[in-house]
């Protein structure tokens, strides 16, 4: 288990980063989708907690990063290269993304999971940060769980149970 | 989000009467469903991190069975009926004689009995606030989800994640005592939805 180590928590339309020996989770992943950096060499390892695909609806003021995937991707690959990461060494993995509810006709917002998701992948290509796996799409919701030591993701849901990525 | 934190107390009261006329008006037909009593909190309205929202219900990954209905018209939003699998497990019993069984499991029938429950309750609570405000309000084909309450909720915040990291919830509980069976409406109105029932209630914007 994980007692002994320490919890980096990442809330909805959050960044954060973890160092050895500690996990980076985040929980409740519907539509939004957890987008984790990892540096396997320093074992450093970002989530950001995605929640819309673009910052170009924005309306709010000051504007939260960590809340739309054009945003939080560079800001996370920023924040890893502060704390020492090589952008070279950086892979990702993500999860969530979600459609939980289906319904005929749906508009744009009941998408936005896999839009969200569609956006991560767009944004990766663009960072040039490779994908290794993901863990996307479905009606149901996740929790992921990143360990700075193996760069592993769990992933937990209620429907499928546990995931290793 | 600045218009929120603008919202005087006499509004957030109107807000609080909306909820109480749409979950009374629910905890009737559901009253009226089980023929017997429902009691009913009194409503809370809330604007709330987005962090938070979850909490309302037990946190983040909180198992809840949720009918989730999107609302169009002239006041859109969002309308949740929640409730734990216990209760819905025993509203189900108590409904439509379905057997009670432990566990998260529940059988194509009984999650369409679930659905078709919380669509009437969510109709009666959007047809007494269509009365009340005079503004057409109409519900979307429910959805059903049994999952954790984070992931559900978020659904719902959407809207206001263009705006800000908060949303505003009008939250109304109501329950039968002996069984409780009990569940929670959040009805959580687009951003723009606010002036529109202010105005069709005669309430003023605090900004005029």
């Amino acid at each position: 288990m994980i007692e002994d180590k320490s919890v980096v928590k990442v809330g909805m339309a959050d960044l954060n980063i973890a160092h050895l020996p500690g996990v980076i989770r985040t929980t409740g992943l519907g539509s939004c989708v957890g987008l984790t950096m990892y540096d396997p060499h320093l074992k450093l390892a970002g989530m950001a907690h995605v929640m819309l695909p673009s910052s170009e609806i924005a309306r709010e003021g000051k504007l939260n990063t960590a809340k739309y995937a054009d945003t939080a991707l560079p800001e996370l690959l920023e924040k890893m290269i502060k704390l020492g990461a090589s952008h070279s060494r950086i892979v990702s993995k993500m999860a969530g993304g979600s459609q939980m509810f289906a319904f005929a006709g749906a508009g744009d917002t009941m998408r936005i999971g896999p839009r969200n998701a569609d956006s991560c992948r767009e944004w990766l290509q663009k960072l040039n940060i490779p994908l290794l796996a993901e863990d996307t799409g479905g009606n149901y919701g996740r929790t992921i769980e990143m360990d700075c030591e193996t760069g592993l993701l769990t992933i937990r849901s209620v429907q499928m149970g546990v995931k290793e990525l | 989000m600045e218009m929120f934190n603008r919202f005087e107390v006499f509004q957030m009261d109107v807000l609080k009467e909306v909820g109480n006329i749409g979950a009374g008006n629910a905890a009737t037909a559901l009253s009226q469903l089980l023929n017997r009593p429902i009691d009913m909190g009194v409503p809370k309205v809330q604007m709330l991190p987005f962090e938070e929202v979850a909490e309302k219900v037990g946190g983040d990954e909180r198992i809840v069975v949720t009918v989730f209905l999107r609302v169009e018209g002239e006041a859109p939003g969002n309308l949740f009926f929640m409730m734990t699998p216990e209760a819905a497990k025993m509203l189900l019993n108590r409904l439509a004689g379905f057997d009670l069984r432990e566990g998260l499991a529940f059988t194509d029938m009984e999650q369409s009995a679930l659905s078709e429950i919380g669509n009437i309750l969510a109709g009666s609570y959007l047809s007494s606030l269509a009365d009340f405000t005079k503004l057409s309000m109409y519900p979307t084909v429910p959805g059903l989800a049994i999952d954790m309450a984070g992931a559900i909720l978020s659904y719902g915040l959407l809207q206001f994640g263009e705006m800000g990291d908060a949303a505003l919830l009008i939250d109304t509980s109501f329950f039968e005592g002996e069984d409780q069976v009990e569940g929670q409406f959040f009805l959580i109105p687009d951003p723009p939805s606010f002036a529109k029932i202010f105005e069709s209630l005669g309430v003023p914007l605090s900004h005029d």
